[in-house]
């Protein structure tokens, strides 16, 4: 089952890679991760988004907690919560510029940022699911590059993670 | 007053009681050695390879309660060291290890002898540091020794900078750290004691399953009383040895690959079986699914929640300190007035003694015409009163040494469990001699082990060290040659050792005493002779048959009931 992980860690040189080397040693899935520095410069907020049975799940989580660098743990998916991922996807003009995909633009609630001669850009920011039915709906043949940048997630509610 | 980084990482392991430490110089730990010079507290022994370095940290580690620490330098100095920080990490061991690097502005450049130390320990350590400006130096340590010897022990990497161990700043050593991240665990929750409580004594087949972790926790006395107080069979898993008496009735041996058969059998057919500091590893539980289709519930007491539920599915999990989680165990049972039922242990004992009838005992046929390994590990018990120091290498020596040294204390037993490191064994020993002077020490190895750090006979006869080093010389690597036997269809594939050195010679070469021992009439006035050589380093080349395999066995990926007795084949 898909989980999303967040977690907080000592913003320190070498605490990504302690997270990254024990999914890839232990043989875990990463389905993407975000990370950036929260509103304390000292430490830094991740995403993880992976996949596995509970145990698996479990080991993941107490194997996180057990980083030294990593101060809290919380299994989004283990209650309500909202997740948001960022997508940039660029598109020839030409294309850009027929009805159906502008239809598809508005309907999702796509953004033009950014538009030249020949290309244009488009942001998109939605649970990964809704960015992969966008994709889906463009398709292929239409799409020149994609940036997604993994899922971001946060607790609903009164769900906080904070030290 | 101003010192210079070098100097405050000797000041750093003077505050911290460190007596000796273990090491190998090189060009980017020049200053710190230039720091140890200049001062004659901290004491250095001069390995003769970086890996023992790091293996005798670990022996001075495992057979006192203090953190090993050992010094090498960058590139070379360091990849040589992880075999032995990966030796400790899995048994976890509390070490500290300081490693220099290239200067910080040299970093990433491929410079000489720059190797990612960091990155290349990651997997293998508790946690390491990188130290950037020299006012970080006494935290860093402070906070290494911290986090090795807390919460589940391990090792720790400072890796240092050559340039930072030549700045200066004031020496401050903080007198106590905290690390927001990092809680260890003390008691246990109550609720989950009095639980575990409830169900060990409505057990009908009880049963003690105790591992590294009562050893390193100091919780051995513990263990002992909860045993006799309860009156269940209890088993030490190989890292546990000595956790509990092992002459004691109650002890049913070693569970496992090469575990009794009455511990296998207690194991798979307990109805209550509790976990304490052992981790259902694959070499004690066989395959896990096998494992699995006996329904038992099951107690875990562990200080690392993630040893818990890993590999087997738990009942009742306690997190927490053993010492203290046991302390609280044992007061829970005192407070209540009930007791195990005597009926229902009565002829749960009445079948594990019938499996200790038909597994036989450890057994096997003696001769007088060729030296039985079993019988030299047997005869050296005898000879050091069963109070020796024991490392060992690993391999067919390291099951029989586990088998037939019959362990009452803790500490005692000092082999690579969870890694297996071949050339562990003796300098593992020379720490183990060093913390413990005047203890007898004896390292049981094989001709194949032995080499694979040999050269430490050197840093033993510059030390003193007066080591027992018995080597059970097959010609073999045993354990590989028995797998061949009996999975390989008698296939020997690059397992027979030859063009062997003369290993008399050999350590007469290095300045010690070497003794070939072919008769077994000669085994006991030999082990005599040699035990009472107190000052010297005496090395025992036992000619054993190269044809004798260690059982009991549970062969990889089968179940614990699937053991195999010697007459099975």
């Amino acid at each position: 089952m898909r989980h999303i992980i967040s977690l907080l860690m000592e913003n320190e040189a070498g605490a990504l890679s302690r997270v990254a080397g024990l999914f890839s040693a232990r043989g875990y899935n990463i389905e993407s991760l975000a990370v950036a520095p929260t509103e304390d410069p000292t430490l830094s907020r991740m995403t993880i988004v992976t996949s596995g049975s509970d145990a698996v799940i479990e080991q993941i989580n107490k194997q996180l907690n057990k980083l030294i660098d990593v101060a809290a743990v919380m299994d989004l998916s283990d209650g309500d919560h909202l997740e948001r991922e960022l997508m940039l996807v660029k598109v020839r003009s030409e294309d850009a510029a027929c009805d159906s995909l502008k239809r598809i633009l508005s309907s999702f609630h796509g953004r033009v940022i950014d538009e030249s001669n020949s290309t244009c850009t488009i942001e998109l920011t939605d649970t990964c699911a809704k960015l992969d039915e966008f994709l889906l709906a463009i398709g292929r043949n239409m799409i020149l590059e994609t940036v997604r940048t993994g899922a971001s997630g946060i607790g609903r509610g009164d769900r906080i993670l904070k030290l | 007053m101003e010192l210079t980084g070098a100097e405050i990482v000797i000041r750093c392991l003077q505050e911290e009681g460190v007596e000796y430490i273990f090491g190998y110089p090189g060009g980017a730990v020049l200053h710190i050695y230039d720091a140890l010079f200049q001062q004659d507290r901290v004491k250095h022994i001069l390995v003769r390879h970086e890996q023992a370095a790091i293996h005798a940290a670990d022996g001075y580690a495992r057979s006192s309660e203090k953190v090993g620490v050992a010094l090498v330098t960058s590139g070379p100095g360091i990849t040589n060291a992880v075999t032995g920080i990966a030796t400790a990490y899995l048994d976890s061991i509390p070490m500290v290890i300081i490693s220099g690097q290239v200067p910080t502005f040299a970093i990433g450049e491929d410079a000489f002898q720059e190797v990612d130390a960091v990155g290349i320990t990651r997997p293998c350590v508790k946690h390491n540091f990188l130290v950037k400006d020299v006012k970080d130096v006494s935290v860093t340590i402070k906070k290494a020794f911290y986090l090795a010897k807390s919460g589940r022990p391990g090792p720790v990497l400072v890796d240092i900078p050559k340039d930072i161990s030549n700045h200066k700043t004031d020496f401050i050593y903080p007198g106590n750290v905290c690390i927001r991240s990092y809680n260890p665990v003390g008691k246990g929750d109550s609720k989950q004691i009095k639980r575990a409580v409830q169900m060990l004594l409505e057990a009908k087949r009880p049963m003690i399953y105790s591992g590294g972790g009562v050893v390193l926790a100091g919780a051995a006395a513990q263990l002992t009383e909860l045993v006799r107080l309860l009156g269940f069979p209890c088993t030490n898993t190989l890292m546990g040895l000595g956790g509990y008496p092992a002459t004691d009735k109650q002890f049913v041996g070693m569970p496992g690959m090469h575990g009794t058969y009455e511990a296998c059998m207690a194991m798979q057919y307990c109805d209550v079986l509790i976990a304490i500091g052992a981790r259902f590893d694959d070499r004690v539980i066989g395959n896990v699914e096998h494992f699995a289709q006996v329904s038992r519930k099951i107690i875990h007491i562990d200080i690392d929640p993630s040893s818990i539920a890993k590999r087997v599915k738990v009942d009742v999990p306690v997190v927490g300190d053993l010492k203290l989680v046991l302390d609280q165990l044992l007061a829970e049972l005192r407070n209540g007035k009930q007791k195990p039922d005597a009926s229902d242990l009565a002829s749960w004992w009445k079948q594990v003694d019938e499996w200790r009838v038909k597994g036989g005992g450890l057994r096997y046929k003696n001769s007088t015409e060729i030296i039985k390994p079993q019988y030299v590990i047997e005869k050296l018990y005898e000879i050091t009163g069963g109070d020796a120091f024991v490392t060992s290498d690993v391999g067919q020596h390291q099951m029989w040494a586990a088998q037939y040294y019959k362990f009452n204390k803790p500490r005692r037993w000092i082999n690579s469990g969870g890694l297996g490191t071949m050339g562990f064994g003796l300098p593992a020993a020379m720490g183990v001699q060093l913390i413990n002077p005047g203890a007898t020490v004896a390292c049981v190895t094989g001709e194949g082990s032995i080499q694979m750090n040999i050269q430490e006979l050197s840093t033993c006869k510059q030390f003193h060290l007066p080591i027992k080093v018995l080597s059970l010389n097959n010609r073999y690597l045993g354990m590989v040659r028995q797998w061949q036997e009996f999975f390989h269809g008698n296939r020997y594939s690059e397992s027979y050792m030859d063009a062997l050195p003369d290993f008399v010679k050999l350590a007469e070469a290095y300045g010690h005493i070497g003794m070939r021992i072919d008769s077994p009439s000669d085994v006991e006035p030999v082990l005599k002779e040699a035990f009472a050589r107190k000052k010297d380093l005496v090395f025992m080349d036992f000619q054993t048959d190269p044809t004798e395999n260690v059982f009991p066995m549970v062969p990889g990926g089968k179940g614990l009931s699937e053991v195999i007795l010697a007459e099975d084949l």
